[in-house]
C-alpha cells in the first residue's frame, strides 16, 4: 500500500538521567515535500532529526522510547539494520564536517560506497553534484586540495554535494544556510525546491521568511514539545497558541 | 598623575610578575635545549674524529676489541634490522587496538579507563624486565638469543607506547566527524580505516617515531634475547649485534682508542635516528594534510 507519509513518529520520548529533552511526539512528514521544523534554541530539534537516522545509538546517555517509522520499517527494533537506515538519509548538520580528504574526494567517497568504481563515471558525478550544489566554480581548478581548506559556507555546500551523492530518499538540514552569504543561502533554497520532486526534505531553520518561501509543511517545537503543526498558512497566518504568536511577532 | 600612584603601583606589579614567569619559562626552555645541544656536541667531538669509513662499512676483525682494525657495521644493519622489525610489529597490533578502544569501546568508560590504565603501567616497566620476560619466553619455546627473540621483545616493550600515543591523537577526533561519517551510513571498519587513521595520521606518525626512537636506542631488552655477535644476521635465528651494546662494551674497555670508537657508535646512532624521523615525516607529509 502506497503510504504518503515517509516518516511517521509515534510517542517518541528522549530524556537523560536529568533533563527531558523530547516529550511525546507525534508526527507524520510527508514524502517530497518540504518539512520545516521551527523553535527556539535549546528545543530539541537537532535532537529529533538525530532520532530519525539513529544518531542518538552514539550518545547512550540519551534514552529514546516511542516508535520511528521510516517508509514503514520501525527503525528503533533491535534488528534493524541501521547502515540502511542511515544511507536513506542524507544529514547536514549544524556544523559541516568534511571527511579528512580532498575535495574531489569527499564526494567520490559516497559514489565509491555505492559500488561505482569506473573513474570515469566517477569523475562525471563528482562534477555533477559540485555543479548541483554550485559550489564547481569555485573549485574546479584545486579539486585535490583538503577539503578543510575550504571556507565554512563552501563546506556545507561541500557537504550537501557529498548527501546527494550517496543518493538518498530523505535530507535532514539543520541550519544549512546559517553560514551562508544571502547569495549562496538562496542558491541553496532553490535547490531545495528543486530536490523536492525527488526527496523529501525536513529542514530546521532560525530564519522565519526562509520557513515561508520554502515550507510546504511547519512543525512549531517549545521545550521538547511539538506545540502546533499544519501548512504555513496555518501556522503563519493563524497561530493558535500565544507562544507561537510570541515566536512569530519577534522573528523576522 | 599625582591621582592614581596605586594603580600605578599594582600595574607596574603585575608587569613584574608576567616578566618573572616569562624569564623562568625562558630559562628552562633554553637550559633543556642548551643540554642537548652540549649532549650532541660532546657525541660529535668525541665520535666524529673516531669515525672513518672502516668503522662503517666493515665488521670487527678478530682484533677489534682491543683497538685493531674493523668496524661496526655488524651492529649498525643488527640495531636498523631489531627496530625496523618490531616498530612494524608492533605497529600491527597497535592500530587495531587503539581503534577498537576508540571505536568499539567508545561508550565503555570502565573497560576504556582499564585498559588505558594498564598501558600506562607496561609504559613506565623499565626495559630489563621486558628482556627477562622475553628470555623467559624464549625458554619456555626453546628459542635461542636471536633477532627473532629481539624483535618480539622490542615490540612488547614498545606496543603500550605506541597504542597510547596514537590513542591521544585519535581522542582528539570531533565527534561532529564522527556523527557525519556515522551519518553517511559508513560502517565502523570503514570509519576506522578510512577516517579515523586519516585524520589521525600526524598522531600516528608521532607514536611510530617514538616507538622506534625507544627500541632502537634500549639495550636492556635485547641484552639477553639477541646476544652479540661480529656476524650479520642472515636470519630471524642468528643472534644479532646491536648499536647500545656494541656502544657498552666499548665503553667498558681499558683501552682509549677503544672507547674513543664508542663515541663514533653513539654518533652514527643518533645520526640513524635523525635520518629515520626525517625520512617518515616527508613521506607521510603529504597523507595528513587532509586532516580537518
Ligand atoms: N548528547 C546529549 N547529552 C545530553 N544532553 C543533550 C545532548 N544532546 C542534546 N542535549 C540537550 O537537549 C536539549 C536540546 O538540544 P538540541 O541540540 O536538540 O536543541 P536545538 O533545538 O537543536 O537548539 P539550537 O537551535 O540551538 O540548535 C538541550 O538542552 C541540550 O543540552
Ligand atoms: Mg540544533
Amino acid at each position: 500500500m502506497y503510504n504518503n507519509d515517509i516518516i511517521r513518529i509515534e510517542n517518541l520520548h528522549v530524556t537523560t538521567a536529568t533533563q527531558v529533552i523530547l516529550k511525546d511526539i507525534n508526527l507524520k512528514i510527508p514524502r517530497n515535500r518540504i518539512t520545516v521544523i521551527l523553535g527556539p534554541s535549546g528545543c530539541g530539534k537537532t535532537t529529533l532529526l538525530k532520532c530519525l537516522n539513529r544518531l542518538t545509538d552514539l550518545h547512550p546517555q540519551l534514552q529514546v522510547s516511542g516508535k520511528v517509522w521510516i517508509d514503514d520499517e520501525d527503525i528503533f527494533q533491535p534488528n534493524v539494520d541501521v547502515i540502511a537506515v542511515r544511507k536513506k538519509m542524507g544529514l547536514l548538520s549544524q556544523r559541516p564536517y568534511p571527511l579528512p580528504m580532498s575535495i574531489y574526494q569527499n564526494v567520490a567517497y559516497g559514489l565509491k560506497m555505492q559500488g561505482i568504481a569506473d573513474k570515469h563515471t566517477i569523475r562525471e558525478r563528482v562534477q555533477h553534484y559540485l555543479e548541483e550544489v554550485g559550489l564547481w566554480k569555485e573549485v574546479k581548478d584545486r579539486l585535490h586540495s583538503p577539503a578543510s581548506k575550504l571556507s565554512i559556507g563552501q563546506q556545507q555546500r561541500l557537504c550537501l554535494a557529498r548527501g546527494l551523492a550517496v543518493q538518498p530518499e530523505i535530507i535532514l538540514a539543520d541550519e544549512p544556510t546559517s553560514a551562508l552569504d544571502p547569495i549562496s543561502s538562496k542558491k541553496i533554497e532553490e535547490k531545495f525546491l528543486e530536490l523536492k520532486s525527488d526527496y523529501t526534505l525536513v529542514l530546521v531553520t532560525h530564519i522565519l521568511r526562509q520557513a515561508k518561501r520554502l515550507a510546504d509543511h511547519v512543525i512549531f517545537m517549545y521545550l521538547g514539545e511539538v506545540i502546533e503543526q499544519g501548512t504555513p498558512q496555518e501556522i503563519f497566518e493563524h497561530p493558535q497558541t500565544t507562544i507561537l504568536r510570541e515566536y512569530l511577532k519577534s522573528g523576522h | 598623575m599625582k591621582y592614581i600612584p596605586h594603580l600605578l603601583r599594582s600595574r607596574k606589579r603585575k608587569i613584574l610578575e608576567e616578566n618573572i614567569m616569562k624569564s623562568i619559562m625562558a630559562i628552562t626552555t633554553y637550559s633543556i635545549i642548551l643540554v642537548f645541544i652540549y649532549l650532541i656536541l660532546v657525541i660529535s667531538w668525541k665520535g666524529i674524529p673516531a669515525l672513518s669509513w672502516e668503522m662503517i662499512s666493515e665488521i670487527p676483525s678478530g682484533g677489534f676489541y682491543f683497538g685493531k682494525e674493523g668496524g661496526i657495521l655488524n651492529a649498525i644493519i643488527g640495531s636498523i634490522y631489531l627496530s625496523v622489525g618490531a616498530t612494524f610489529l608492533s605497529l600491527l597490533i597497535s592500530i587495531p587496538i587503539a581503534l577498537y578502544l576508540n571505536i568499539h569501546l567508545l561508550h565503555h568508560n570502565r573497560i576504556k579507563g582499564g585498559i588505558r590504565y594498564l598501558l600506562d603501567i607496561l609504559w613506565g616497566i623499565p626495559s630489563i624486565l621486558y628482556g627477562a620476560f622475553g628470555f623467559i619466553l624464549m625458554i619456555v619455546f626453546h628459542l635461542q638469543a636471536s633477532l627473532l627473540a629481539g624483535i618480539i621483545t622490542l615490540a612488547l616493550l614498545i606496543t603500550p607506547i605506541i597504542i597510547r600515543a596514537f590513542d591521544e591523537a585519535l581522542q582528539g577526533i570531533p565527534e561532529g566527524l564522527l556523527e557525519a561519517s556515522y551519518a553517511m551510513g559508513l560502517t565502523r571498519n570503514q570509519i576506522a580505516f578510512h577516517i579515523f587513521v586519516r585524520q589521525a595520521m600526524p598522531g600516528l606518525i608521532t607514536a611510530t617515531l617514538i616507538g622506534f626512537g625507544r627500541a632502537i636506542g634500549d639495550a636492556a631488552s635485547v641484552l639477553f634475547t639477541t646476544g652479540y655477535t661480529d656476524h650479520i644476521p642472515t636470519s630471524l635465528d642468528d643472534p644479532t649485534a646491536s648499536l647500545p651494546l656494541a656502544i657498552f662494551f666499548q665503553l667498558s674497555s681499558p683501552i682509549p682508542e677503544v672507547r674513543e670508537r664508542a663515541y663514533a657508535a653513539a654518533f652514527i646512532l643518533t645520526l640513524i635516528i635523525l635520518a629515520i624521523s626525517l625520512l617518515i615525516r616527508l613521506c607521510t607529509s603529504r597523507l595528513s594534510k587532509y586532516q580537518i
